[in-house]
């Protein structure tokens, strides 16, 4: 009886150094948390663990530790965390794949709210900048508009599949407070709403919203962006691309054409 | 639609200035150089009267040399300003190409002033001739900390360049793809290898007896001519 106790206390822990902030503009300090350890287990799975037991390693209790996520299968990008220094999705992140101790830090590119917990907001501004949508509404039916071509859709799928996650702007060393870089994830997103036959009506608002301040020319082609994206998105190419457009763009202006 | 403070437009030119004319320039010096290795004194003389011989020479190198370079120079401290170093967290090959970037940048652009003073600026003062010059790389180059300073300057003005070249046909929008990006790293990096190869040649040729001899009767010859 005493020997089934003993096992079940000495199951195996999973060690978490975790990176937190009280308030927005508290300074931040590390707690350390030890969870028992479960098969399959993700960042997720073992922050809830400590929701539901908020006691340190060294057995104080304390906060229960705040963190975003929704959708808990790697597309909302909610969960962006930086995980052993790496910006990645915490759901996505599997603690078997990991060294020990496990440090969660916020992505600190981004205006940290609470623990964990950041906000993206100039992600969301910086797809209305750059019109990331396309316009179908009028004042009467417009109809169907033009079928995009297979060829293009297959690629145009993959640059869809960005969530938005914020992983791309905290791997750039070019997004930072003396920067007004955009960041690669709108670029991108200029490149799939230009390639669809209907966008493509407005292609030239969302290049000259990207040849604004803070547009396309703040990218020092480090790639770290195409390396870090969680969806494999081809985010250089979808820059290069975007560049050649609006050097196109640029010398059209000129022509006045 | 350029709007106010629009950062597009300067960031393009930088780009473009690097290439044409600075790069232009940086393969010619490297080329001219080299005929100290090859031809010696009278090779590098040669070199530098054939130079001498472009009609209007001062405005081509003021537009041509010296006006692209204090652009290029200073928006490009700016542009290091504005970039964070994050290697540790991600030592991806081209974060450390976009760090050394930087980093030669500030390099050639603190050597590329200090070389202008020293060779230049003293023609201009009356201080040295042309044809005193590789008497004066010579004397110059006897110091081997200025030795070191000068092969560290130009292997980072030839990787600002090389590596430099390779963003410029991102930026510009020619190498699109990461296939065509390879390629054109590959390229770039023996472009690299090829005219670093020129200038230490030339700097080891500055250094040998036939310079420092030379210099003895170059000089008298030109005081009486």
């Amino acid at each position: 009886m005493a020997g089934t106790t003993t096992t079940t206390t000495a199951a195996r822990k999973v060690k978490f150094v975790i990176t937190r902030r009280e308030r927005p503009d508290a300074s931040p300090f590390t707690e350390e948390f030890e969870v028992p350890y479960r098969p399959n287990m993700n960042v997720i799975s073992a922050l809830m663990e400590i929701q539901r037991n908020p006691v340190k390693t060294n057995g104080e209790k304390t906060a229960p530790v705040c963190w975003e996520s929704n959708c808990l299968e790697e597309v909302c990008g909610a969960c962006s965390m930086v995980v052993n220094g790496k910006p990645r999705q915490a759901c996505s992140t599997l603690i078997d794949k990991l060294e020990q101790p496990i440090r969660l830090e916020p992505m600190s590119t981004f205006p940290v709210v609470r623990d964990l917990v950041i906000n993206r907001e100039r992600m969301f501004k910086a797809l209305k900048k750059v019109k990331a949508w396309i316009p179908i509404d009028g004042t009467y039916d417009l109809g169907p508009g033009p079928r995009l071509a297979e060829s293009k859709r297959q690629w145009a799928y993959e640059l869809s599949k960005c969530m938005t996650c914020g992983v791309c702007l905290e791997a750039c060393p070019n997004v930072n407070d003396r920067n007004s870089f955009i960041g690669p994830a709108a670029i991108s997103q200029v490149r799939l709403f230009n390639v669809h036959p209907t966008g493509e009506m407005n292609a030239h608002e969302r290049l000259e919203a990207l040849m604004e301040e803070g547009g396309i020319e703040g990218c020092g082609n480090s790639q770290n962006c195409v390396r870090s994206c969680p969806k494999g998105i081809p985010l250089t190419t979808s820059i290069a691309a975007m560049n050649r457009d609006t050097t196109k763009h640029m010398f059209k202006q000129w022509l006045g054409m | 639609m350029a709007s106010k403070g629009n950062s597009y437009l300067p960031r393009k030119l930088h780009s473009l200035l690097g290439v044409i004319p600075l790069g232009l320039f940086i393969i010619e010096h490297a080329v001219a150089n080299y005929t100290a290795f090859e031809g010696g004194q009278e090779g590098f003389s040669k070199s530098i009267n054939f130079l001498n011989s472009i009609p209007l020479v001062f405005w081509v190198e003021l537009f041509v040399i010296w006006l692209p370079i204090l652009f290029h120079g200073v928006y490009g401290l700016y542009i290091a300003y504005q970039s964070n170093v994050n290697t540790g967290r991600f030592s991806y090959g081209r974060n450390w190409a976009f760090t050394a970037q930087r980093i030669t940048g500030v390099i050639t652009f603190i050597f590329v002033a200090w070389h202008f003073y020293e060779t230049r600026v003293q023609i201009m003062l009356g201080n040295v001739t042309h044809e005193e010059l590789g008497q004066h790389m010579n004397n110059i180059l006897s110091d081997p900390l200025t030795v070191t300073a000068y092969v560290i300057g130009v292997i980072a003005a030839t990787f600002h360049f090389s590596n430099g070249l390779w963003a410029f046909l991102v930026s510009w929008g020619i190498t699109i793809g990461p296939r065509a990006q390879k390629v054109s790293s590959n390229i770039c990096m023996v472009i690299f290898v090829i005219v670093s190869a020129l200038f230490l040649l030339s700097i080891f040729a500055f250094r040998g007896d036939e310079f420092a001899s030379a210099a003895a009767s170059a000089l008298t010859s030109l005081s009486v001519g």
